[in-house]
């Protein structure tokens, strides 16, 4: 069996604590951020998602200087950050990507400090980039329960407000009109996206923890308008992104150039963004054949006055 | 130190201007990811061996058309977050065939203006020219696309093309002040500038001219601020771009206030 398979999974693949634990948790905020994800990809809101991604940067960059787990300075800046945007507003879709990007820049310009005290202190370049591009292989099993518990409190967010959330991302006057408090559930849904983003850029990174948010849900509600079916496939897609990402990683250990493994990070990405373009097509299929439809429809009754 | 001001502040003018149009389209993500993507461009460039302008301009203008293409059907936030990603992943690759490439991440992320040699001086000049001249010559389909979309395309302006020549702009933008500035410096100048001269005034050319004074006395104070004590430029930068949308927006509100209480009384 294992014989059989060895072309596809590189011997002492099912042996390996770090790909255990890479497979484990790799699965498990594939489904918190793809969950998260559909909501934030209806609610326009694939910007805030990239600028938590870039946000955890400074507080990763943070705990770095502080000496404490880079998880923490994920979730502790991130949550400062959703705190800034809802301050400067961010409900309004008017004028939201700039309060987005004021916050950015100036997360970013605190990121540019933390890490340049740090390395100036310690005279390494490595922290900028493992904070950077992170990966999976290198999530110690200590940092496991927090993750775990992370993830069950944005379950928990998300399951909770899962009908008013639904229908304020879909139409927020209605939602308003039958007395949802469309402000506080979107402000939950902002802490949720954010500590969302925190596990994402623990596994593939910060500044490509984007790529778990949007890419999987985008790719859902492409194929499915129903919401509780995109829920399931966002899920479904991030799981498979993130396993075959892990399972070309650790083959590549024997590509070219340089023997020393491909970025887990790359694979999963490109596999995402590849899901995205695919799962374009039925959709351009079915436009393409309503349109000939209509076409045929109408030269079939020519100008007749209805 | 002269070098590094008159770059920075050839990068001023064209984020003023360039930012303006940014800030006025609502395309603050778009500013954000071509800037940001395009260094996988410098990390490519300097595994193959060419000029990093060549591997920067390539990936900001190839990131701006994925951007807009991939926009055109389906939604442009999902489609620049992805461009972006998928740039990134790319940059993330490039940098694990090059061991020795690695330290310059930061000073490509984050700008290491002070360290600006004379030999920038002529490109950045050059691609800046171009990006002025460009936004000259778009302006008034430019301005009409971007206010009232509806309005241009009855005119025969299509939206699409004014689109993609934006972004292409953006991407010129890119290719001529990250090498010196970073990718941080030039989103932050691009939004925060012209987003604090909107709240003075509404005529557009007024407005642009102000984005471009609000954006070079960011530029000095962050180089002075610097040089005196050694932080990194882009830090102030970002927070003296924050600084300055958080006073335009108190005088947006103050002056709202104001005009409000007569008819209260």
């Amino acid at each position: 069996m294992s014989h059989f398979l060895s072309p596809i999974f590189a011997s002492g693949f099912f042996e390996s604590e770090a790909v255990h634990i890479a497979l484990a948790v790799g699965a498990l905020v594939a489904i918190v951020t793809g969950v998260v994800g559909v909501f934030t990809v209806m609610r326009g809101q694939s910007f805030a998602g990239e600028a938590f991604g870039d946000l955890g940067t400074t507080g990763g960059a943070g705990a770095y200087l502080v000496g404490v787990g880079t998880l923490w300075g994920f979730v502790i800046g991130n949550l400062v950050a959703a705190g800034a945007m809802e301050v400067i507003g961010v409900q309004r879709a008017r004028g939201r990507d700039l309060a987005t990007g004021i916050v950015l820049g100036a997360g970013i310009g605190l990121a540019a400090l933390f890490l340049y005290l740090y390395t100036s202190e310690h005279s390494t370049t490595g922290a900028t980039v493992t904070i950077l591009f992170g990966s999976v292989f290198a999530i110690s099993s200590a940092t496991i329960p927090l993750i775990l518990l992370l993830s069950a409190v944005v379950l928990a967010i998300t399951l909770t407000l899962y009908r008013p959330l639904l229908l304020s991302s879909v139409s927020a006057e209605m939602a308003s009109a039958r007395g949802i408090p469309v402000r506080l559930v979107g402000a939950f849904h902002l802490v949720a996206l954010a500590l969302a983003a925190a596990l994402a850029a623990i596994t593939i990174g910060t500044i490509l923890s984007t790529a778990l948010l949007v890419g999987p849900a985008a790719s859902a509600l492409r194929l499915t308008k129903r919401p509780v079916t995109a829920l399931l496939t966002a899920a479904g897609i991030g799981i498979a992104v993130m396993w075959l990402g892990i399972v070309l990683a650790y083959d590549s250990y024997h590509w070219p150039p340089v023997h020393q493994g491909w970025p887990v990070s790359f694979f999963v990405v490109t596999l995402v963004f590849i899901t995205y373009l695919l799962s374009g097509i039925p959709e351009a299929r079915r436009r393409r054949q309503t349109g000939r439809n209509h076409a045929a429809s109408s030269a079939a009754q020519p100008a007749t006055p209805s | 130190m002269v070098n590094a001001w008159t770059v920075a502040s050839m990068v001023a003018v064209v984020a003023g201007v360039v930012g303006f149009f940014t800030v006025l389209r609502g395309s603050a993500f778009a500013a954000h990811a071509i800037p940001n993507g395009s260094f996988a461009g410098a990390a490519g460039a300097s595994l193959i061996g060419v000029s990093t302008l060549f591997g920067l301009g390539v990936f900001s203008l190839g990131g701006a058309l994925t951007i807009g293409l991939l926009g055109r059907r389906g939604r442009h936030d999902v489609a620049t977050a992805l461009a972006l990603v998928m740039m990134l992943a790319l940059g993330a690759l490039f940098l694990s065939f090059s061991v020795e490439y690695a330290p310059e991440v930061y000073s490509l992320l984050f700008g290491e203006v002070l360290g600006i040699s004379p030999n920038d001086l002529a490109p950045t000049a050059i691609l800046g020219t171009l990006c002025i001249l460009a936004v000259a010559v778009l302006y008034r389909p430019l301005m009409l696309s971007s206010v009232l979309p509806e309005v241009g395309e009855a005119r025969g302006i299509s939206s699409f093309r004014m689109e993609m020549l934006f972004l292409a702009v953006l991407a010129l933008a890119t290719t001529m002040t990250v090498p010196v500035v970073g990718t941080l410096l030039i989103f932050s100048l691009m939004i925060g500038a012209p987003a604090a001269a909107r709240s003075f005034t509404d005529r557009p050319l007024l407005a642009m001219g102000l984005s471009v004074a609000v954006a070079l006395l960011i530029v000095w104070i962050a180089i002075a601020a610097s040089y005196e004590t050694n932080y990194p430029v882009g830090f102030f930068v970002g927070t003296a771009s924050a600084v300055s949308y958080t006073i335009g927006r108190l005088w947006t509100a103050v002056r709202s206030r104001r005009r409000a209480q007569p008819s209260h009384t």
